[in-house]
């Protein structure tokens, strides 16, 4: 018998599994559940866009494709983001198609950090940034983001945790699982530390598209001087409902997406070929899909907000992606506790804020990503879970 | 806009409250109560059905589509053949078509016996109707917007990823 542990990776063992799978669990040994828990969009991908990558495969288009993606998708791409975030990318030398936008992730934080190198990683957030800075060899600093400033990331919040190993902020805008977005003035400030310290940023915009309100998204790579210190990752899977098509970007300086491109031609080669043929159908003719999927969620999230807010839970305004984070501090249980028992007792699966940080404690992450009749029905059962606590 | 926006929540389902509506397109309850009502009146909301899967039923239903030819009457052109048709109970819909006949009508019944015997003894013997040529539906995939076959039917296959 050989001793297998001694022969693996220790960082990777000490890593924690996610934080979401017991409920999962749970969840999945019960009929009759209602869950407001997946992150992902309820919404098939559009038929045109489907089509796309079906065609492609009745022709027999199922070759590797370049390394970056194809041209045409990258100059589609680089047109998408200077039509809805305004910033201009060469698509010959800026931008690379990754399997989703979590390689992006992965290879902007391999790309940048060195061991000792210190990445900024506010919370609650997305659960990858912190393995994958560890894996990359870097050290996750965690920046702790308040309610009382709607979860936004504050200048002030990057000075105290900043020091001469900061190399890497990660801005994980519209966020997951808050909903929080960062206002032009937001982004403002930030760019001014940014700028003092000499970091780079890599901001997930990946629910960009998914922004509600007058002012829309705003990169931070739009700002003056920003452009050349940011990876932009973006993908398709919220903003057309493409998920299982494991298709994202990052756009930013030629010089990283140089490296980006190097590591992703050892490790992935290239993207998959039809998702990239459905990408170039989502990117030329998909805008008003957008715009109508952002519309329903929208509707759904008022119903959502107004409903959990009429139990008592206090919420504050989610302006982006597809989740509200309700405070359940008032009932004097803890994130964990008010999940177990909610499913326990009502069958209602929802996910619980500490699992996206330390922070997140006392919270909820609530996904809206389903019909109007599912999101009532789970209202109902938590407004009678509530009574009886 | 909002308003607009109201009539395709209904539309999607009528059984949304004048609150939930409210909320979701961002107005008064008072005011969405009075845009309902005031597009009853205005006959721009026409009724409130569910959709059924009779299929899935012990009854027995039958349905078809009627392609009728007609001549038209020289002041009322098509309107007067069509209201005529409309007034069978057994008649579930009525429209003026472009193309190779003038008027679909389609028709339910108890079995195909019965709508056969409709079409032959009270469509085909109007004055006016030239010819008739009547298509059985065999079954039904989508309604109203609505998957009816359940090898089509929705099933969330979400939730078993663990970090999205």
């Amino acid at each position: 018998m050989i001793e297998l542990n001694s022969l693996l990776n220790p960082t990777i063992q000490q890593i924690k599994p996610s934080g979401i799978r017991k409920y999962f669990d749970i969840a999945n040994e019960m009929e009759d559940v209602i869950s407001l828990s997946v992150g992902e969009p309820d919404f098939h991908t559009p038929w045109h866009i489907r089509e796309a990558g079906i065609e492609s495969l009745e022709k027999g288009r199922t070759r590797y494709t370049p390394n970056r993606g194809f041209a045409v998708l990258r100059e589609e791409i680089a047109k998408f983001i200077s039509r809805h975030y305004h910033v201009d990318y060469a698509p010959e030398t800026d931008i690379l198609v990754t399997v989703g936008g979590s390689e992006a992730i992965d290879l902007c934080m391999r790309c940048v950090l060195c061991p000792g190198d210190e990445a900024l990683i506010p919370q609650p957030s997305f659960v990858c940034y912190e393995p994958i800075a560890r894996m990359a060899g870097g050290v996750p600093v965690i920046i702790e983001t308040k309610p009382e400033n709607g979860f936004r990331l504050t200048a002030e919040e990057i000075e105290e945790k900043v020091t001469d190993k900061t190399k890497l902020l990660v801005l994980p805008y519209p966020n997951n699982p808050t909903g929080a977005v960062m206002r032009r003035e937001d982004l403002e400030a930030v760019a001014r530390v940014v700028e003092k310290h000499n970091l780079l940023v890599l901001s997930d915009e990946i629910y960009a598209s998914l922004t509600y309100g007058e002012e829309g998204h705003v990169s931070i790579a739009s700002l003056p001087g920003m452009r050349e210190r940011t990876v932009l990752v973006n993908g398709f899977s919220k903003s057309h409902s493409m998920t299982g098509w494991r298709l994202g970007y990052a756009a930013g300086p030629k010089e990283l997406m140089a490296l980006m491109t190097k590591l992703h031609q050892f490790a992935i080669m290239s993207a998959p070929t039809t998702s990239q043929y459905a990408a170039i159908e989502a990117m030329k003719n998909g805008d008003e899909d957008m715009a109508y999927m952002r519309e329903q969620y929208d509707m759904r999230r008022r119903l959502i907000l107004d409903g959990l807010n009429s139990l008592g839970l206090k919420c504050f305004e989610p302006e982006g992606a597809f989740y509200v984070f309700p405070s359940i501090k008032c009932t004097g249980l803890t994130s964990g506790e008010f999940c177990e028992r909610l499913i326990y007792s009502k069958h209602v699966a929802v996910v619980p804020g500490d699992a996206f940080g330390a922070c997140g404690e006392g919270f909820l992450r609530i996904s809206y990503c389903y019909s109007v009749k599912h999101i009532t029905e789970a209202l109902e059962r938590m407004q009678a879970f509530l009574r009886e606590l | 806009m909002a308003m607009e926006q109201l009539l395709e929540l209904l539309q999607d389902n009528a059984q949304l409250t004048p609150a939930q509506l409210a909320v979701m397109v961002g107005k008064e309850e008072g005011e969405v109560k009075k845009a309902i009502a005031r597009y009853e009146k205005d006959g721009v909301i026409k009724g409130y059905h569910a959709l059924i899967n009779w299929e899935r039923t012990e009854s027995q239903k039958a349905a078809a589509l009627i392609e009728l030819r007609v001549t038209p009457k020289k002041d009322t052109g098509f309107d007067e053949i069509a209201g005529r048709i409309m007034n069978f109970s057994e008649v579930e819909s009525v429209y003026l078509m472009s193309g190779g006949f003038d008027l679909a009508v389609t028709v339910v019944g108890r079995t195909m016996q019965d709508i056969a015997m409709f079409v032959a003894k009270r469509l085909s013997t109007i004055d006016g109707v030239l010819s008739t040529a009547t298509h059985f539906v065999l079954t039904k995939y989508k309604d109203g917007g609505v998957v009816f076959n359940s090898d089509y039917e929705e099933i969330d296959e979400r939730g078993s990823n663990l970090c999205d």
